[in-house]
Parts: C-alpha cells; structure tokens; sequence
C-alpha cells in the first residue's frame, strides 16, 4: 500500500501540552505536541474503549486517556503499567513551522 | 526452534489458561489456538446481560484480535478440530489444514443438552451457550411473541429474564417443583418464583416435555398430561454436557469429563485439559471460578515449573438477574446431625439460610440481602469455627451509621477472603493495589486486580472496599501522604509552598520542590493547577492541566460527546427559559434530555465541535454555563419556600437565587453544592449538602460538610444567623475556608471529619477573621465570574480546542 505526505498545519497551531485532531476517512487522528516540542500522531481511539486520546492529559511522551485514565506511550500507541493494548501511531514530521503527517494513500480517496 | 503449543477451544477456560501461561513465560511457545466459533474471546458469563439488552458484544469481548497479533499468537477462529493423532502429535482441522504440537491443551468447554424428544430439530429450537443463540433469540423477539424456557436453573432464568426484557412473554418450565434446585432450597425458590412472576414471567412447574410440535418451525410444546402451550421460541436450559467426543476419538481416557491429574494433565502426558470439559477427582464444574483455578496451574506447568496442584473448588452462585439478589454456596440441604440457622422476613422480602455442622457452616442460601454472602462464604472455606457468633451470624454486619453501604463490615473481612469469586481476587490484593496505585474508580480497580471484571456480581462489594479503603486514606494519614508519584511532598506541603515562595506556575513548583517529571502526571497537574489560580487568582490557570471536563467546559461521555447544563438560578426557570432550550435541542438534534438530580437540565450527546455554536444561542437567551463538570460550585437547590409553600417561613428561593450568584464560577477542591430548605421538613436536603441552609421562624440554621454521593454524611450545624446578609458573608467565609484549606479532590465532608468542626467555627464565627476570608472570596469571583461559554462562543478563546486542525480526505 502507497503512503502519502500532507501538510497538516503549522506547529503552533498546537497548544503545547496539547492536542488536535486530523480528521481523516480512516477516523481521527490526534496530533500531539509535547512540553519538549516533540510531535506524535496516533489514532484517536484508546485501546480500552476507544475514548478519544486528544482529549487527555499529556505528561512525558504520554497521554492519560480521559475515560478510565488508561496512560498511552504517545511513540509506541502502547498501554503503558498494568493495562495491555495498543493504538496505531503515524509518522509525523517537521520541517522549519510545517507540520507534516504520512498515511496511507487510499485515506485520500474518497 | 521454539516448541509448539496448539490450544483448541478459544473460550474462557483456555484464553485464561494462555494469559496465565504469558505471564509467566512469554516466550516459550509458537502458540495456536484453533476455536469453532467465529469470533474472538468473549465473556459467556455477559451473554445473559447481553440478551437483557444491558451491554453490547464489544463490551464483552476479553481477547481482541489484536491481542492475538500483539502476543505471536496464531488464532484459528472458525474451524473445529476434527481429530488428534496422538502418535503424530497432530491435530487435524476441518478446513483441511494439520497442525502439529508438542504440547496439547484441550480446553473445548461443554455444550447445552438438548431434551431427546421429538421436534427438537425445529427452527426455533435454541440452547443458551453462545453468541449465535442469543442473536437468534434477540431476532426471534423482534417478530415473535411467546417464548418459552425448558429448564428452571440458572441458565434458564436469566434467558426467561433476557426475553422478557427483549419484549417476548415467556414461560418458564420446569421438571421439578423447585425452581434452581441445584442452588435453591424450597423457601428460597418459592420468593424467588413470587418476584420473577411479579415482573411478568409465567411458570410451569413440575411438568415434563412430551414433543416440541410445528413442522417447519417450533410452533408449541406439550407435555406428558396433554397440556400445550403456544411457542414461538423454545430455548432449552436443562444441563450442560461436557463436550469430550474429540478427546474420547482420540482415544484419550474420559468419564463424565476428559479425566485429569491434579496437574491437569489427562492420561496422555503430552496432552492437558481445562475447562468445564474436565473431570478432576469425579467432580465437572459449570462455573468460570474453577476453571481460572485450573487455569493458573495449567500454565505453572507448561512453563515447566512443576509445582501447582489443583484441589479441585468450592463455588458459589449469584443470580444475574438485575432486581434480584441472590446468593448461594455449599449444602444447604441439612443432614440429620446439622444445624440450621434461619430467618424468614417474608415482607421485607428476605431469606437466610445457613446450614452448620460442628459449629461450621456447611453452606447458605441467601435471598434478598446477600451483604453477608462473602463473609460466609470465606467462614465456609475457612472452616471457621463460628460458635463465638452464632447468635449474630444471621443478621449480618451491615452497618447503618453507613447508609446501607456496609462499610463497616467490609472493614472487618480479612485480607484473605476472596471478594471476586470469578478471579479468586483477595480483599488484600484489592485495598493494596488501590494504596499502592493510588486509584478512585471502580475501573481503575477492575484494570488492576481484575476483581469484579468477570460476572460483576461482587462490583458493589468491591466498591465499599474502595469507598472504605480510600476514605480511610482521607481520615487515617492526609498530611503524610505524597500527593502522587511526583514528589514526596504532601497537599499541604505544596500548598504553603506555593504560598511562602509566591510560586506562580507548574514549571517554578516543579523546580522549587524538585518534582520527579518535567511535567508532572494526570494526578498532579490538576492538583497544582487548582492550587495556583486559588492563591493567585486572576494570574493563573494552565488548561492543558485540567481535566477534560474543565477544559471543554461539558462533560464527556462514554462515546466522546459531550453533556451541556445550563444554569438554572435556584432552580428556578421560566417559560422564555425552556422555550429557549427546546429551541436549542431542536437545532442541534440533540439526542437525549434529562432532568437533573441538581434541578436543572441536560442536554446529552452534543458533538464537541457544536459546543460553541450551542452555548452562544443559550447565551443569547440568558444563560451561562452550569459548571456541572467541574470541580466547582454545582448548584444551589432550594425548595418552593413562603412564596407558595404553606409550611414555609422565608423565601427560600430568592436565598437560593442570591446564593448561587454569589459562589456560581467558582473553582474549588471538589464539587461544591448548596441548598436552601424553608422549613425543617427540609424538601431540599440540605442537610446533605456542602453549605446548606434550613430557614425557620427566627431565622437561618447554617449547615456544613454534607454530601449525598458515595458515602452519606449528614452536616454539622455551624451556627444560626437571623438576616439574609449574613447567610452570604458567612457562606463566602467558609467557602473561601475550604478552597484555601482542603486537599484537591477532598469534598467538605472529609476535609471536616479531617480537620475537625472546632477549626472551621474559629475561622467562620470570629467576626473579624470571617470578614477577611470572605473578602478573599469576593476578590477571587471577580475573575471567576466571567461565563466559560460566553468566552468561547464569542470571544474565540481557546478555539483550537473545538475546531480540527486539518480535515485529509479526497
Ligand atoms: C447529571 C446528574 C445526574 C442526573 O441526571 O440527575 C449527575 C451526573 C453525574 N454525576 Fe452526580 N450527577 C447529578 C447529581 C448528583 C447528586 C444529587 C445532588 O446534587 O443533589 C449527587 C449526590 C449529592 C452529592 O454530591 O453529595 C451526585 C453525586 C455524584 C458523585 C459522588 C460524589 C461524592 O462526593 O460522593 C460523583 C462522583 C464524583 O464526583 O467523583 C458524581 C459524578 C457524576 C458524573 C460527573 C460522572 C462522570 O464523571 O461522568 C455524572 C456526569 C453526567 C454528565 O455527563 O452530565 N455524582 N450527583 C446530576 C447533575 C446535577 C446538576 O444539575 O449538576
Ligand atoms: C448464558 C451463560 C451464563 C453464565 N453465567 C455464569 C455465571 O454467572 N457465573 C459463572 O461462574 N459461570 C457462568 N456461566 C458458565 C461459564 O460461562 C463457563 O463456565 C465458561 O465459559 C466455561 O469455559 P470453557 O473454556 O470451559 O468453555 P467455553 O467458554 O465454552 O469455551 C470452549 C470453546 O471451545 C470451542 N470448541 C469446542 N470444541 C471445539 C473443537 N473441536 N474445535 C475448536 N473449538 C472447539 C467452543 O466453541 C468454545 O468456544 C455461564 C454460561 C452461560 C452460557
Ligand atoms: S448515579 Fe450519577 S454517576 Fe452514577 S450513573 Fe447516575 S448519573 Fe452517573
Ligand atoms: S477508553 Fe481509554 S481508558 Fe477506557
């Protein structure tokens, strides 16, 4: 399957220690943006229930999902301490202000 | 090359069997499951809730398919194992495929007995065992009326119960003149007939099936004495038979069950079985309990360790009937040299039973008040000498002072009786992992130990363990507890630093006190974060700190949306109010509206993005934002008062109203609630509140540190006042009191049980120190009192939090 490259949105278009979501055909995709100013993208959905990540609290390379406080390695998509289950990640890069996200291609036909 | 474990049957027995094996030794096996049903891992045990319409199949599923990926295990789903070639160590598959072992494990469950009469083939002829049966019923009762249950046993009674939840009118047949005989002694049964035939089942008993009648599809059942009933449906609950034809084929030495060694082991020592297919000392279980026994031995020997010996179980049963409480363990026949312990309430509708023998109990039956079920069970395990109790055995331990909750009672189980039967969880394992993990919920405590994750019959006993064990954390040591994994400091600790040091953000605290994360975690920001705009008001807040909730001012929902409540002044509206509200609902087709217990009202399943177009119409109408997501001042509930009410000696809405403007906006350490009754009779509880007030002839009776919730408290009496300004100044007093003093996440009735009501008197009744705490009040509200909604729909603050940043499809 192809990948694609698409400009996203710029880097202070996130609040640090926040999130956005990219709305996408495969579902939303939360953007994440560290106290570090490192960027993550991983599927919204948690591995427990599918609460929406974006809507957490980012501590670390982590998200604290907001419906049962699972905590989500934001690198890995994985539950992290006593819970077991993983959220798909995405690649995302930065070039000077730009924000770039990779996917797969067929998420843009539609 | 890694050896090969080939499990077959993908059900609980065998899904537990692998998790306990990973646990131990993760890498040892290339493991393949083969499991004839189509799907992944469920929870059986939910397929009744399931059929009653309470959960949907997701919530039930254990193993996802991508748990099968994330641990290198090979899931075979919908294909049978046909047959074993024991010499070759191959399974054979019915698709066609071998597959090779070097250990086997057998673990294919058993399978409901179907009565050998004639039409039991017909279309409409179900058991009660999988996901395939309960669709098929849920589909007959969509287009089909009656419904009828051959089996009066656990199984039988939760379908009957299922099916009349889906709409079908049911009857319940049964052989015998007891209903659950295998849990039930007469009495019992009898109660439990009485308040299943008050819902609306119909019951046959003592009748025998002769034939199913139809010729396509069942159309009737009738029995040995002529007797026929219309039937639409006939599920068939009369037994389970341990499924052993593959084993028995395989040449392997099987009874009842596939016989077993202590380890697990059948007599083929390449081969292992769990799972209510076995037969372990001439006994078969039907209960998950056992099987997760089995389970954790199983694995101990897969993973060659050698030495977990299985003792077979002692179980017992809980109707998942919701309404119906019922508890039963042991013999509850009595022998000829037993004893019986009985009480029979018939009006309050409970029964206890317990059978003793040498002053031990021999078993229980338990109807209508099951409290006790757990602490006799354990006495029963224990072999617990009881002659010391006898005399209050009976009557239980439920504690009232406790509101019912039986707190108490749970504070005097020891360590080791066992709370979650379904996953032999201990009282200890669950008190130390909420003190060592710090957890508040009932998930939090369920991802953890797994207690009450199975069957969810000991959720309200594993609760009272949480209400009691994280109370007791409040009461016993508040000023030496950590306030999370953060730091060593305590609440009061870091509140006086941030005071002394005049430290004004995360960052300089996390500097100052040398925090252990450059940001902290989701326990501690929000903590701090109170801390901050508390002693800075106006100067700080971090959203990014905050709980969803406050953040998105509503509260989010199971599925992502959010709730929207408006304020409604003392409860009071007005026609232009509601109009303005419908209007709302209409416009944004807002799925559910409710009345809320704080009188006011809520508007569910708001899409966030709609958030601010929503709360800019309320705007316009009138209204600002309810805070019943934060923790903040919630609401102020009043009763009709001297306006209307005859017994009423003030206005106790208009107090109310005055009330509410003043604390309304406010952040605090918990939800913070008011109430203003006008007379004793009290019709707005406030009695229960964080500040309430009890208007009489001469006057105002202020109370403090009440709270409905969890564990019920009744307020303390502060003082009594005669004019409605000082009400207020008294009310922005103790207001400020507690928002300055009190631990985050520390509601009222704690924080006075913690520091004691003395305290609170000398801060509030001393007229110039009241004076200075509300003085304090006054200033914070001014930057507090600006609406969160109005905010956000008008002046575009924080619009990054409702809007995507890009939208990427074609
Ligand atoms: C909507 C409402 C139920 C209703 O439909 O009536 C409600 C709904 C929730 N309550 Fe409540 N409570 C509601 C009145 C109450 C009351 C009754 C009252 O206020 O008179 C109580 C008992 C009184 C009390 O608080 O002392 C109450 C005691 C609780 C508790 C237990 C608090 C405690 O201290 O023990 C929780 C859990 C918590 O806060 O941690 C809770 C938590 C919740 C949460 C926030 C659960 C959650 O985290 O999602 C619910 C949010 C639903 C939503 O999305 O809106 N709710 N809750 C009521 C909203 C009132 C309002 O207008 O703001
Ligand atoms: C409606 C209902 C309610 C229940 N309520 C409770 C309760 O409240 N409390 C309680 O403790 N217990 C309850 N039980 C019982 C509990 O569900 C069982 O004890 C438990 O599921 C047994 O686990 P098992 O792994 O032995 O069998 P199963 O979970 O049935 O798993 C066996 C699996 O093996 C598969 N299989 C069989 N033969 C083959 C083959 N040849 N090839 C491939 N796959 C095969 C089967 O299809 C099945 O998926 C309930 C059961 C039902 C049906
Ligand atoms: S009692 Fe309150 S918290 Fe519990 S379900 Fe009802 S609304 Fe939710
Ligand atoms: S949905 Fe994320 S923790 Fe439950």
């Amino acid at each position: 399957m192809s990948q694609k490259r698409i400009e996203i949105g710029t880097r202070s278009e996130i609040p640090m220690l926040g999130s956005r979501i990219v709305k996408s055909d495969e579902g939303d995709i939360a953007i994440f943006r560290t106290s570090q100013d490192t960027f993550f993208a991983v599927r919204d959905s948690c591995p427990h229930r599918q609460g929406p990540l974006s809507q957490g609290i980012v501590h670390g390379d982590r998200v604290t999902c907001p419906l049962h406080n699972w905590v989500i390695d934001l690198q890995s998509g994985e539950a992290t301490g006593p819970d077991a289950g993983c959220t798909p990640t995405y690649q995302i890069e930065q070039e000077g202000e730009r924000l770039y996200l990779t996917v797969a291609s067929h998420t843009l036909q539609g | 090359m890694k050896e090969q474990l080939v499990v077959i049957g993908n059900g609980m027995a065998g899904m537990r069997s692998v998790e306990e094996l990973l646990k131990v030794s993760a890498d040892q096996y290339e493991i393949t499951v083969i499991g004839d049903e189509p799907h992944p891992n469920y929870n059986r045990i939910m397929l009744s809730p399931l059929l009653a319409g309470e959960k949907v199949f997701d919530e039930i599923i254990i193993n996802s398919p991508e748990w099968y990926v994330e641990n290198d295990i090979q899931l075979l789903s919908g294909t049978a194992a046909t047959s074993i070639h024991r010499g070759r160590r191959e399974v054979s598959l019915a698709d066609g495929r071998t597959i090779s072992y070097d250990r086997l494990l057998m673990a294919t469950g058993s399978h409901p007995f179907i009565l050998p009469v004639p039409g039991n083939d017909l279309q409409g002829v179900v058991g009660f065992r999988t996901l395939e049966d309960v669709e098929t019923m849920v589909e007959a009762a969509k287009s089909q009326t009656h419904a009828v249950v051959i089996g009066g046993g656990l199984l039988g009674l939760e379908a009957a119960n299922g099916l009349h939840k889906q709409g079908m009118s049911v009857t319940v047949v049964h052989i015998g003149s007891v209903m659950m005989n295998q849990q039930l002694d007469e009495a019992a049964s009898m109660l439990l007939k009485r308040k299943l035939e008050e819902d609306g089942l119909h019951f046959l008993l003592e009748a025998e099936t002769e034939a199913i009648l139809g010729s396509e599809r069942v159309e009737g059942v009738r029995f040995k004495d002529g007797l026929e009933i219309p039937a639409d449906l006939v599920v068939m609950a009369v037994g389970i038979r341990p499924s052993i034809q593959l084993a028995e084929a395989s040449g392997l030495y099987c009874n009842r069950g596939i016989v077993v060694s202590d380890t697990m082991q059948t007599y083929d020592p390449k081969i292992y079985a769990v799972g209510e297919c076995v037969e372990h000392r001439g006994t078969t279980y039907g209960l998950v309990a056992p099987l997760f026994e089995q389970a954790k031995v199983v694995a101990n020997h897969l993973a060659s360790f050698g030495f977990g010996i299985y003792n077979g179980s002692v179980t017992s049963t809980k109707l998942k009937v919701t309404g119906v409480d019922l508890f039963s363990a042991g013999t509850f026949h009595e022998q000829e040299h037993d004893d019986v312990l009985l009480l029979q309430d018939a009006n309050r509708g409970v029964y206890k039973k317990i059978v003793l023998s040498n002053n031990r109990i021999k078993g229980a039956v338990l109807y209508g008040d099951t409290l006790d079920g757990a602490r006799y069970f354990q006495m029963m395990r224990d072999q617990t000498d009881i002659s010391e109790s006898r005399d209050t055995l009976l009557f239980g331990q439920a504690n009232l002072g406790d509101s019912g909750h039986g707190a108490l009672q749970v504070m005097n189980l020891p360590d080791s009786a066992e709370v979650c039967g379904c996953n032999g969880v201990c009282k200890g394992d669950i008190t130390k992992a909420i003190n060592k993990n710090s957890l508040f919920t009932l998930d939090e405590v369920r991802s953890h130990t797994k207690a009450s994750a199975s069957c969810g019959s000991c959720t309200a006993l594993v609760q009272q363990i949480l209400a009691s064990t994280v109370g007791e954390g409040y009461a016993e040591t508040p000023a030496k507890k950590p306030l999370c994994g953060c730091t060593t400091y305590s609440h009061s600790e870091i509140r006086r630093a941030i005071v002394d040091n005049r430290l004004k953000s995360h960052q300089a605290l996390y500097q100052f006190l040398e925090w252990a994360q450059t940001d902290g975690c989701h326990t501690c920001r929000p903590a701090i974060n109170y801390y901050l705009l508390c002693a800075w008001p106006g100067e700080y807040d971090d959203p990014q700190s905050r709980y969803i909730n406050e953040r998105a001012h509503g509260n989010i929902q199971k599925d992502g949306s959010y709730s929207v409540v408006p304020r409604m002044w003392g409860g009071m509206t007005t026609p232009d109010e509601l109009r303005a509200i419908a209007d709302v609902a209409d416009k944004f087709e807002v799925p559910e509206i409710k009345v809320t217990g704080g009188q006011r009202i809520d508007l569910f399943g708001v899409a966030k993005e709609n958030l601010p177009a929503l709360w800019s119409d309320l705007n316009q109408a009138g209204f600002v934002s309810g805070h019943a997501y934060g923790k903040a001042m919630r609401t102020v509930k009043t009763c009709v008062g001297s306006q209307w009410c005859r017994f009423g000696t003030q206005n106790s809405t208009a107090l109310g109203i005055k009330l509410e403007e003043l604390t309304w906006g406010s952040w605090m350490p918990h939800k913070f609630k008011l109430a203003v009754s006008a007379c004793p009779r009290n019709c707005a509880e406030a009695t229960i509140k964080d500040f309430g007030v009890v208007c009489v002839e001469s006057g105002y009776e202020l109370h403090i540190g009440g709270n409905g919730g969890i564990k019920v408290r009744v307020t303390d009496l502060l003082t009594k006042v005669s004019r409605e300004e000082e009400v207020l100044e008294y009310c922005a007093a103790f207001t400020q009191f507690y928002r300055e003093d009190a631990h985050y996440l520390e509601r009222t009735a704690p924080w006075v049980e913690r520091i004691g009501l003395q305290q609170i008197k000398n801060v509030v009744k001393d007229e110039s120190t009241r004076k200075r705490y509300a003085e304090r009040f006054y200033h914070s509200q001014q930057s507090a009192q600006i609406d969160p909604w109005m905010e956000r729909s008008q002046q575009g603050v924080a619009e990054h939090e409702f809007t995507p940043i890009a939208t990427i499809n074609g």
